[in-house]
């Protein structure tokens, strides 16, 4: 009865508080992804032409986020029926899009104009990773183009 | 040292190749942090914790690769590469390669 009650508990409390931080944090996702949209990121190898006189860095961008477990027990009832698991695809996404943010924010201080041959690097972390899906962690890095101040 | 993960610099002429070079670390979160993370496991949400020590240790790792490319005689290192693994129950591994070039003004 009391293991009942604490699963309950703790149900409830995953999907409150995981709803919240995942309705705040897509809030200054899109926020930021408006501010940062002139710094372009672009998974091409090589650049064309006109950045043939730019300076260029790595510049990574990484975070680590955790699931509730609301979605932790929506997950794994979803494994005996099949399907869709959107619990962890908005996970995976508010990851990436978080990484790739950091990433622009570390060219925008370079003062950098685009980035190039972005890539992308996803891993499990902590103890957890035996037993299913506990945290992620998205890297994201690429080649910022600084224009230099003697090439125009 | 020029970092880069593209195969050609920009503005620069690849004088030499001079073969891959390599950082790798290990790195373990002290208890604390695992029973922070526990917590958050409930709730959701960044880790910042982990953030921060993956990231750290991502420099180091960079620092080293940079360490051997400079004992090549090397001035870039380009076609950078991330891997990350996590080899224990609590650690990680951030490996990081790439290939010790010369370049030279154009």
């Amino acid at each position: 009865m009391i293991e009942l009650i604490v699963f309950l508990v703790l149900l409830a409390l995953g999907y409150g508080f995981g709803r919240l931080s995942e309705s705040r944090h897509y809030r200054s996702i899109f926020q930021r992804e408006q501010a940062l949209r002139s710094i372009a990121v672009v998974p091409i190898k090589i650049p064309p032409p006109e950045y043939l006189r730019h300076n260029s860095t790595l510049v990574s961008g990484s975070v680590v986020i955790s699931v509730d477990y609301f979605k932790t027990v929506v997950a794994s009832l979803r494994n005996i029926f099949g399907g869709r698991v959107g619990a962890y695809e908005s996970l995976l996404d508010r990851a990436r899009r978080e990484a790739i943010l950091r990433m622009q924010e570390e060219a925008r201080e370079l003062g950098a104009e685009t980035i190039y041959n972005v890539k992308y690097e996803t891993s499990r972390i902590g103890e957890n990773a035996a037993k299913g899906l506990g945290s992620v962690e998205v890297l994201a890095y690429g080649t910022a183009l600084i224009a230099c101040p003697d090439s125009k | 040292m020029l970092i880069s993960n593209m195969e050609v610099v920009p503005g620069k002429r690849i004088t030499q190749h001079l073969g891959m070079v390599q950082g790798s670390t290990v790195r373990a979160k002290h208890a604390g942090r695992d029973i922070m993370a526990g917590f958050k496991n409930i709730f959701g949400g960044e880790l910042k914790g982990y953030t921060e020590l993956l990231s750290e240790s991502r420099e180091e790792a960079i620092e080293r690769l940079k360490q051997q490319a400079a004992a090549l005689g090397a001035n870039a290192v380009i076609n950078v590469r991330f891997s990350t693994s996590s080899i224990a129950a609590g650690a990680s591994e951030i490996f990081v390669y790439g290939t010790a070039v010369t370049v030279e003004d154009r």
